[in-house]
């Protein structure tokens, strides 16, 4: 069965559908049916996955624009699989938190709902596309719904923050459509498809050039330090659905392009440029937590906490290990779901009191205890807490990192040390402490944020203990990963760090 | 002396087009004034229509592999698909022209003077507009396919005569729609006149104006190298200001703004397109043989081009002015196209198709932008200054989203045929070895965007003037425009393939000569 393409349609139909719904009560409710549909299909599809099987599984190939020798070509490999699974996972959560975000903004509900439904057939082409091209084409379109979400819907400074994402996230792909066509023009293969591309490029110097133009694009999107600038902007004043979605999905096409396109078309210069890297991603650890320590506004807090989590996802990626990789992969799930309740519930919070300001808070545990409950299991899962999803992960790229880069992944793994200060501190300033005035009488998380935040909260829970079941999945495709890219974990590195 | 021979139906286009002008102008003559709109009407959208049909019957006929009229007309692949173009641009610009209330009633009435008012209230109207335009339009299809400088000079002539006139016709902001008349007049006289001047150094290096021949007189004349590079140099000149290249930019943005609207969508879109064919054709067949030479500055020419389109456009207040440096920004990118030309014919079909699908889809996105322009009106008019579309996205969203697509094709975003042109190419400079002035091009890219999304930002992200402008309800005319310009958008956005391939088709050959 064609199930990406299903998947899409499905999205992408629904999307038409609810922008002519004139009701937006029945706009809303067509939306999280659909997404639901949309759920329980990837669910499906992924019990049918083998992880021992082929590499790519699920795939279509069809002559797109013969041209230019693209093609619509869609196939998942474990780490797309896991990766649409959030996606899918993440989008009627996130319409269902959204429920009245969208009033608050100047434009029509339905063509906010409609809008997610396109992003979200866009999340699960750009994950399954397995031509460079059509990635490309999902990679950018994709900026458009974004950007209208936030710059029509978001807060007070929405015009300035989306302006600012939409042109990093375009300077950065307008680099990558050169190295694009370099690719198509060098490697001389006539055809965009993936598998094919794979160790085409063999002149060092010109997949150093290529790797830059790609890695430049991912590092903008992921994004990794002194890429980042535009994330805080964005996703503080994206509404609190749309910023899960930016930070949960679409930064994750940054670390999976990393990890998907350059490590595997340009392994010679990925290795060439780990050490600077992996450099990077350590700064961007440490400094998105020591900055994240400093915020005054909860969403910018969440954010700079992202960047020093995609400084791991990054790190992982790089070591190039098995541990490494896999748990980067990993990573990107898990933090997906965790930063996504993180948001949402001080979406919640920040939509009763209508500040973002943590000043504003205090002692919120008393009025509204699940609210606190919840947000302090999201807040230690983000700390990597022992027994939540994430611990799992990050312990995996630690130790994957050490194998071969010992000092980094020490000096990264200061990062937990610092998550502790920013998350609990934000705690104690918010729930803990005297009941501030603005804060009494708060009401607790009613019904429907009660199933917004259950699930991501079990979810959080049951991967903590149980991640077996996605490493299955991730680490073959991984395995096959490290392969193309050659890397047997260069014992000489661990002597020259040991030294 | 034997009479020539001319092959009449492969040109036929031309003379269905040159006809129906010169019934126009008969239609001037005799008619009563009151019918003759509805004379002129069918016969231009006919006479377009008919071109077109002769296009299409020639090319399925077979493409000829020699020049007609005895060598001085090239009907070739190129030809015939960039006349398709230009009659397809040309019918729907005329669809937006044929609009009521764009032209003034009395032109030669001093603006503001109490003849004007009479004859406002008269009703006059200048029929004539329609002759014109299709004198114009013949113009724009001799242009691409002359195969001598001569005829070339009398096809620019015949196409740019006209389009002066049609310039100062505005029947709002009189003055400045008379100033870009004037300013149009003069520069063109100026770059035909350096034109006319370099076919004649070209004559007294080849002995021949015919394309052809200057090319092979490249390698076998020697010691003329002061005519020959004078000669180019001056002809170049005269080409590049008609495509808009800088440092010949400048008229650009005055043009477009004062003319009347459907006028400067034929401007931007139709003679673009036949000036970029003229381009090619001087440059690759007569200057072919001294690419080394003009490559170099040409791509000089291509990145202050697109550097100055894309950076002048920011600070621009007026939607046309924005709309005109976004078109110099363009001619800036297909310029990389053309530089893209090597020894190798397979990469220059290459380029020259990449080209062609380029000069098509931007044209057609063009009409659609500047149709939606005519459609913002205020009390004196179209609504110019771009302050005045805050918040049209909650008056009217599909009009806005409409313009913001248009607009998001101008930035070459994926799912746009825009982003096709561009990444064709790009994609060919590539493979000519053009890499760093394709980097230049998308770091103008990235700076354009940042005009387009500002309009994009003000009319979704602002709060609408309390006084704002109103959205005129279309005429089935506009409204047509509109929409086969958003549809053209999207499904060449989405499968390019067809027109991919008749580009390709038709640059298989490139010209013959």
């Amino acid at each position: 069965m064609p199930w990406l393409s299903i998947l899409m349609g499905v999205s992408a139909l629904g999307a038409l559908g609810v922008a002519f719904v004139k009701n937006d009560k029945l706009a809303k409710q067509a939306t999280l049916a659909v997404s639901l549909v949309v759920m329980v299909l990837t669910i499906v599809m992924t019990v049918q996955f083998s992880p021992n099987g082929d590499r790519f599984q699920f795939a279509e190939t069809y002559d797109w624009i013969p041209a230019f020798g693209v093609h619509y070509a869609v196939a998942v490999d474990g780490v797309a699989l896991v990766l649409i699974l959030l996606s899918a996972i993440l989008v009627p959560i996130v319409v269902l938190a959204s429920w009245h975000d969208a009033e608050a903004g100047k434009r029509s509900v339905r063509t906010y709902f409609s809008l997610l439904l396109v992003l979200e057939a866009m999340m699960i082409g750009v994950f399954a596309a397995t031509d460079v091209f059509l990635f490309y084409v999902f990679f950018e379109a994709m900026l458009i719904p974004m950007y209208f979400m936030i710059g029509s819907y978001g807060g007070a400074q929405r015009s300035y923050a989306a302006v600012k994402f939409l042109l990093y996230s375009l300077f950065g792909g307008l680099l990558m459509l050169v190295a694009v066509i370099a690719l198509y023009v060098i490697a001389g293969k006539g055809t965009f498809l993936f598998p094919e591309l794979i160790g085409a490029i063999t002149d060092p110097t010109t997949q150093k050039w290529l790797f830059l133009g790609f890695f430049i694009a991912f590092a903008i999107k992921a994004p990794l330090w002194p890429f980042h600038t535009w994330l805080p902007d964005a996703a503080a004043q994206a509404p609190a659905g749309a910023a899960v979605l930016l930070v949960g999905v679409l930064d994750k096409v940054g670390t999976y392009g990393m990890l998907r396109f350059c490590l595997e078309l340009f392994p010679e210069a990925s290795k060439w440029a780990t050490p600077v890297v992996i450099a990077l991603a350590v700064i961007g650890i440490v400094y998105g937590a020591i900055v994240a320590i400093g915020q005054t506004d909860i969403k910018r807090l969440i954010a700079y906490t992202s960047i020093s989590h995609f400084g791991f996802i990054a790190m992982g990626v790089f070591a190039m290990t098995q541990n490494g990789a896999a748990g980067s992969a990993l990573y990107m799930v898990n933090h997906g779901f965790a930063t996504g309740a993180l948001f949402l519930i001080a979406g919640f919070l920040i939509y009763r009191r209508g500040s973002a300001f943590i000043s504003d808070y205090g002692g919120v545990q008393k009025v509204a205890p699940i609210l606190a409950g919840t947000f302090l299991v999201a807040g230690l899962s983000g700390l990597s807490l022992p027994g939540l999803s994430p611990f799992v992960s990050e312990f995996m790229v630690l130790l994957g990192t050490y194998e071969v880069y010992a000092v980094p992944a020490i000096i990264g793994a200061t990062g937990v040390v610092l998550a502790a200060i920013y998350i609990l501190w934000m705690y104690q300033r918010t729930m803990n402490g005297p009941t501030a005035e603005s804060v009494q009488g708060m009401a607790d998380l009613n019904s429907r944020e009660r199933w917004v935040v259950g699930p991501l909260i079990a979810l959080i829970i049951v991967l903590g203990f149980f991640p077996k079941p996605l490493l299955d999945v991730i680490n073959p495709s991984v395995k096959e990963t490290i392969h193309n890219v050659s890397v047997t974990a260069p014992a000489s590195a661990v002597a020259k760090e040991g030294q | 002396m034997n009479a020539p021979t001319i092959e009449y139906l492969q040109l036929a286009p031309l003379l269905t087009v040159f006809g129906a002008a010169i019934l126009g102008v008969l239609v001037e003559a005799f008619a009563p004034r009151y019918l003759r709109r509805a004379m002129h009407i069918p016969i231009t959208l006919l006479s377009l229509a008919g071109a077109f049909a002769l296009v299409i019957v020639q090319t399925v006929k077979g493409v000829p592999t020699k020049p007609s009229a005895m060598g001085a007309v090239a009907v070739d692949g190129p030809t015939l698909f960039i006349w398709g173009t230009i009659l397809v641009l040309a019918f729907v610009s005329l669809l937006l022209l044929n609009d009521e209330d764009h032209f003034v009633p009395a032109a030669a009435a001093v603006p503001g003077s109490a003849e004007e008012e009479r004859a406002l209230i008269e009703g006059n109207v200048h029929t004539e507009v329609y002759p014109l335009a299709l004198f114009a339009i013949g113009g724009m299809l001799l242009f691409p396919a002359s195969n001598d400088l001569l005829i070339m000079f009398v096809a620019l002539e015949v196409m740019s005569l006209p389009l002066y006139l049609l310039c100062g016709l505005a029947r709002r902001r009189r003055l400045l729609s008379q100033e870009s008349a004037m300013k149009y007049f003069l520069l063109g006289a100026f770059s035909s006149a350096f034109f006319l001047y370099g076919t004649a150094l070209l004559y007294g290096f080849a002995g021949s104006v015919d394309l052809a021949k200057i090319g092979t007189a490249l390698g076998t004349v020697g010691g003329q190298d002061a005519l020959l590079y004078t000669g180019a140099a001056l002809l170049g000149v005269g080409l590049l200001f008609k495509i808009g290249a800088a440092p010949f930019q400048s008229w650009k943005p005055d043009v477009y703004q004062g003319a009347p609207t459907p006028v400067t969508a034929l401007m931007a879109s139709g003679t673009l397109v036949a000036a970029f064919g003229a381009l090619l054709r001087v440059f690759w067949i007569a200057l072919g043989n001294l690419d080394w030479d003009w490559s170099g500055i040409m791509w000089g020419v291509a990145i202050l081009t697109m550097v100055a389109g894309a950076i002048l456009a920011i600070t621009q207040t007026d939607i046309k002015r924005m709309l005109a440096y976004s078109s110099i920004a363009h001619a800036g990118f297909l310029l990389v196209g053309v530089v893209a030309i090597t020894a190798d014919p397979k990469q220059n079909a290459l380029a020259l198709s990449a080209i062609l699908f380029y000069l098509a889809v931007y044209g057609i996105t063009t009409i659609g932008a500047f149709a939606i322009v005519t459609m913002v009106r205020d009390a004196g008019g179209e609504a110019w200054h771009l302050s005045r579309w805050a918040g049209l996205g909650k008056r009217s969203p599909k009009l806005a989203g409409l313009f913001a697509f248009f607009l998001l094709a101008f930035a070459g975003i994926p799912l746009t045929s825009g982003f096709f042109g561009k990444y064709a190419v790009f994609q060919a400079a590539v493979s000519g070895g053009a890499l760093p002035l394709v980097v230049v091009g998308v770091v103008s890219s990235a700076i354009a965007a940042f005009f387009y999304v500002r309009v994009i930002v003000l009319m979704f992200f602002s709060d609408p003037a309390p006084d704002g402008p109103s959205v005129v309800l279309p005429s089935w005319g506009t409204a047509s425009v509109v929409g086969f310009a958003a549809l053209a958008t999207v499904v060449l956005g989405v499968f390019p393939q067809p027109v991919l391939d008749l580009a390709q088709s038709a640059a298989g050959s490139l010209f013959v000569h």
